[in-house]
């Protein structure tokens, strides 16, 4: 018995000999830790685990900027200006309360007619809640205001710097997140689904079926994905409209991405099979379905998700790296991947660094996932301590 | 005898030992402020139930106990080669006296041999591998050694079995190559953490036969840790029962068992003594002669299956032409050792498995005649509304995801028998009817102990009130004083809810408390059956006198396994067809 275990019984015994110490909060669950269900009881030992907590805030806050994308970007993203080609990223300063930020002068070399940018004394002072852009609050409201914005309109202000168009690079890092993160999410539910589905036949009925399964599981793990993208992404008719190659894109990473879940719950079905209290569950009557659904998914519903949570990341980076190499997105949708584009030749990241803003957001969600999910992982397995 | 005599006898004098885990108020005193002393050349059993510090004890002596558990206090006087004796706790956990100690004057053998052996080297090469480390010999001298231990120690042909691996090794000579490493040096002490609960009941009195013998040939302090009465009973000199960290009481084996003192050790001493009795006599057993389950010529065959270097194994006959009856009323129990088939016909009669050949016929209430090895889903499904199991494991046994309440009640829901607040009323009926709270249904299966989770199973069994139930071990994973228990409540529960039980266990004393008919199976065969009183007292087939007389007994006096009944099979001329 485990020292974890132990301590629950003895907690139970004592809540039962007193049972007014049954009301105090344990953990803090509700109604102490002999009523937590698994997922309470999950949830308390993730709470411990404060890297993968932090990260789980973080991934949720990522989420929220992407929803509210419109809003919390200043500017339209495809909006273009040519005199503010290549700005550099201004820094927010503060005049007592009010934060602004230092105005830039367009410079021309003489001779190159190299644009360069020079401080200038002039302030641009920033207010919340700003008029700005028109657009659709979550595709209901129709609004203006934006989060924060400069104070007076017509202003610029460039937080992550501009691109090669004057574009603003904040807005576009935050209208990348949008398409980049639900591809991932979405990609993943269609994986998950095909890997619990497929994984689940294969270890629950085992025998032959099982034996074809995992075949094309090795299968498909075998072949190199990069040319597989690359060929089913140039099967892609280029007249598309963007919706469609997001869609079309989403579907080929999660074809491949499916195979990882399903060994995972194959291999979960394969070790519960034979455990007494399913064996008890079909002896109680239970058909297979019930089998299957009320007994055994909920227990491994927690891997599960562990599972799913540490495949996102590798979908965010499988879009990154099909739109970075012009096979995935293509503009004018936004994806971290479609910025980083920008950012492929040397002569333009000497020139302009925070075209590689985008790779660090990946690289930051990535982290933040994996750390998350790995968190879930050990909170999800009563054995790991 | 003076005094002088006395301390010269001594071997290990421990003193107020306090082993901790963690520190400050939080610390679980696993070891709480014990003392004892050991006597050359005797035994000294120190007995719990799990939990109750024994094992932490015997680790402190050597100073293996798993971190964060530490020796916070006392004093443990080795009297080995220094007549002034050595202060075992005050030696650094990983300095050299101690190590020189550790395998050398003291030794130690663990519960499972599996683990505590090497798998990748030879049986022979870790004999010799502790010989090398401390006695000053080459190679050649070394392996002489080993050979002449392995047959101390009644390996057959030793001088092959020394270059084996474990893997081929079985479980009872595992744990005489076990005892074998631990002689290589002589050792003063012998500490045993429960050497023999993962054995069978024979190998066991084999083993305890084994160390009493090498006990004496070496002169050995044996300290002997188990949770077992009866094999205290059959080696103890002297015994101390721990609970909880604590030394309840300390004497010599005679004192223990027949002028405890302490409420505990009576309650552990009866619990044992209760099994050799039988409660179906004492309540009055009410079989009738109404056929309830025929169970015909079943045989369950595992195909051959070729190994790695294609060559063809045999089939494996798991159950062999077993045939059986159970009547109405009446506790069936099927006894034999592992891999005597005995789970694998439980499982064959509720169908868990199917069967190879032959036929359970099962009467159901509504007089209809089902034959289980052939229904259909639909008539499994029928049948296994009045055929029942109840698990080994009470922890493997239950849905870690679901209350207790919707365990208990996921049959009833199933069925379709009741819903809603009727469902809630019979969900607490049947908690009640197995003495749980009804405040249990809303917690979930971690919040209760092995005993009460197996109530809970139990009443599962109950829900749609079954006719027969099949209890596969259905105690051996409780604790002692919690056994009995268990059988009484399901005894109280034939009376009222008019079962039939057919108890699979390895423990005679179980079947001899519960029964009222045994079948003793061997090698998938039924060797012997009858009414369990006689079967348990006077049975006929060699082999059942062999299991029966392995069973230790519960009198220091009797020592029985020394005079026990062998039996081999070869030998006694048995015909086992397929084996």
């Amino acid at each position: 018995m485990s020292a974890e275990n132990k301590q629950a019984t003895t907690v139970a015994a004592a809540a039962a000999a007193e049972p007014a110490a049954a009301t105090v909060n344990m953990a803090n669950l509700r109604g102490g830790i002999e009523y937590a269900s698994q997922w309470e009881l999950m949830w308390a030992r993730f709470k411990k685990h404060k890297v993968a907590y932090w990260s789980m805030m973080f991934v949720a806050f990522l989420y929220v900027v992407a929803v509210f994308a419109e809003f919390l970007s200043p500017f339209d993203p495809e909006d273009p200006s040519s005199r503010t080609v290549y700005q550099p990223p201004q820094m927010v300063k503060f005049d007592g309360f009010k934060p602004y930020v230092t105005k830039f002068k367009l410079t021309r070399d003489p001779e190159t007619l190299k644009p360069t940018y020079v401080d200038s004394d002039e302030k641009t002072y920033l207010r919340f809640f700003v008029p700005g852009f028109e657009y659709k609050m979550l595709g209901l409201v129709p609004t203006n205001l934006h989060l924060f914005g400069p104070a007076e309109a017509g202003e610029k202000v460039f937080l992550f710097g501009s691109d090669r168009l004057g574009r603003d690079m904040f807005s576009r890092v935050i209208y990348g997140a949008r398409f980049t993160l639900s591809m991932g999410l979405i990609g993943v539910i269609l994986s998950t689904v095909l890997g619990i589905v497929l994984g689940g036949i294969s270890g629950y009925y085992g025998g032959k079926i099982d034996w074809v399964i995992q075949r094309v599981v090795e299968f498909i793990l075998s072949l190199p994905t990069i040319p597989i993208w690359l060929a089913m992404a140039a099967a892609m008719p280029r007249n598309w409209p963007p919706h469609l190659v997001y869609i079309s894109v989403t579907v080929i990473i999660s074809l491949i991405g499916w195979t990882h879940l399903a060994r995972v719950v194959r291999g979960k079905f394969l070790a519960m099979r034979g455990e007494v209290f399913v064996i008890a569950a079909k002896l109680d009557g239970c058909s297979e379905g019930r089998v299957i659904f009320r007994h055994m998914l909920p227990s491994m519903a927690s891997h599960v998700i562990a599972a799913v949570t540490l495949a996102i990341p590798s979908m965010i980076l499988a879009e990154t790296t099909l739109s970075f190499l012009g096979l995935g997105l293509q503009p004018p949708a936004i994806s971290w991947g479609v910025l980083l584009k920008d950012a492929q030749k040397i002569s333009v990241i000497s020139a302009a660094p925070w075209l590689f803003l985008p790779g660090v957001a990946t690289v930051l969600a990535v982290l933040a996932m994996n750390f998350f999910g790995d968190g879930l992982r050990d909170a999800a397995d009563p054995y790991s301590h | 005898m003076n005094t002088a005599n006395q301390t010269s006898d001594i071997i290990l004098d421990v003193r107020n030992l306090r082993t901790y885990f963690g520190t400050g108020e939080k610390a679980v005193k696993a070891v709480d402020d014990i003392s004892f002393k050991m006597m050359r050349g005797k035994t000294l059993c120190i007995v719990g139930e799990s939990g109750s510090g024994k094992s932490v004890t015997a680790r402190s002596i050597l100073q293996i106990v798993d971190p964060p558990g530490k020796i916070q206090g006392g004093s443990m006087m080795y009297y080995g080669k220094d007549p002034k004796g050595v202060d075992l706790a005050q030696l650094h956990e990983r300095g050299k006296e101690i190590r020189s100690i550790r395998g050398h004057e003291i030794s130690m053998i663990f519960q499972e041999p599996m683990t505590s052996l090497s798998p990748i080297h030879t049986i022979g090469n870790q004999i010799c591998e502790t010989i090398l480390l401390h006695q000053n010999v080459d190679m050649a001298e070394a392996r002489t050694r080993a050979i002449e231990l392995l047959r101390r120690v009644e390996i057959p042909n030793p001088q092959v079995a020394i270059d084996k691996y474990t893997f081929e090794y079985s479980g009872g000579m595992r744990q005489r190559a076990m005892i074998a490493m631990s002689l290589a040096c002589n050792p003063k002490i012998l500490i045993a953490d429960e050497p023999t609960t993962a054995l069978d009941v024979t190998t066991q009195a084999e083993i305890l036969a084994l160390i009493k013998e090498l006990q004496t040939s070496y002169g050995m302090a044996v300290l002997f840790i188990t949770h077992d009465m009866g094999v205290v009973a059959e080696i103890a000199d002297e015994i101390g029962v721990m609970q909880n960290g604590k030394m309840l009481e300390f004497g010599s084996a005679e004192e223990i068992f027949y002028e405890a003192k302490h409420p505990y050790t009576l309650a552990l001493i009866d619990s044992v003594r209760k099994l050799e009795t039988s409660a179906r006599a004492a309540r009055g057993s009410r079989v009738t002669d109404k056929k309830l389950m025929e169970i015909r010529n079943v045989s369950k065959i595992y195909p051959a299956r070729s190994n790695f270097m294609g060559k063809p194994n045999p089939p494996f006959k798991a159950l062999d032409n077993v045939s059986l009856d159970v009547f109405e009323g009446e506790n069936l129990g099927i006894v034999g050792e592992s891999g005597s088939g005995k789970t694998t016909l439980g499982n064959c009669v509720i169908r868990v498995l199917s069967c190879s050949g032959g036929e359970v016929l099962f009467r159901m209430a509504d007089g209809r005649i089902a034959d289980l090895a052939k229904a259909g889903t639909h008539e499994l499904r029928q049948v296994h509304r009045e055929i029942r199991m109840v698990f080994q494991d009470p922890f493997a046994s239950l849905n870690p995801r679901m209350t207790i309440g919707q365990i208990v009640g996921e049959p009833l829901l199933v069925a379709g028998t009741h819903t809603g607040e009727a469902l809630r009323k019979r969900t607490e009926e049947l908690l009640a009817m197995v003495g749980m709270p009804a405040g249990a249904m809303e917690r979930y299966p971690h919040a209760f102990s092995g005993g009460q989770r197996q109530r809970i199973g139990i009443a599962r069994a109950l829900a749609l009130s079954p006719r027969l139930i099949i209890a596969d071990e259905a105690t051996s994973a409780l604790d002692v004083t919690l056994r009995s228990q268990v059988l009484d409540l399901l005894l109280d529960l034939q009376d009222t809810l008019n079962l039939s039980f057919i108890l699979v266990s390895h423990d005679i004393g179980v079947i001899r408390y519960f029964c009222d008919r045994v079948a003793v199976m061997y090698k998938g065969q039924v060797v012997e059956h009858g009414p369990a009183e006689k079967i348990c007292s006077n049975p006929d087939h060699p082999y059942t006198k062999a299991l029966i007389s392995a069973v230790p007994g519960t009198h220091p006096r009797d020592k029985r396994i020394v005079n026990r009944h062998r039996y081999d099979a070869a030998a006694a001329g048995i015909q086992l067809s397929g084996s």
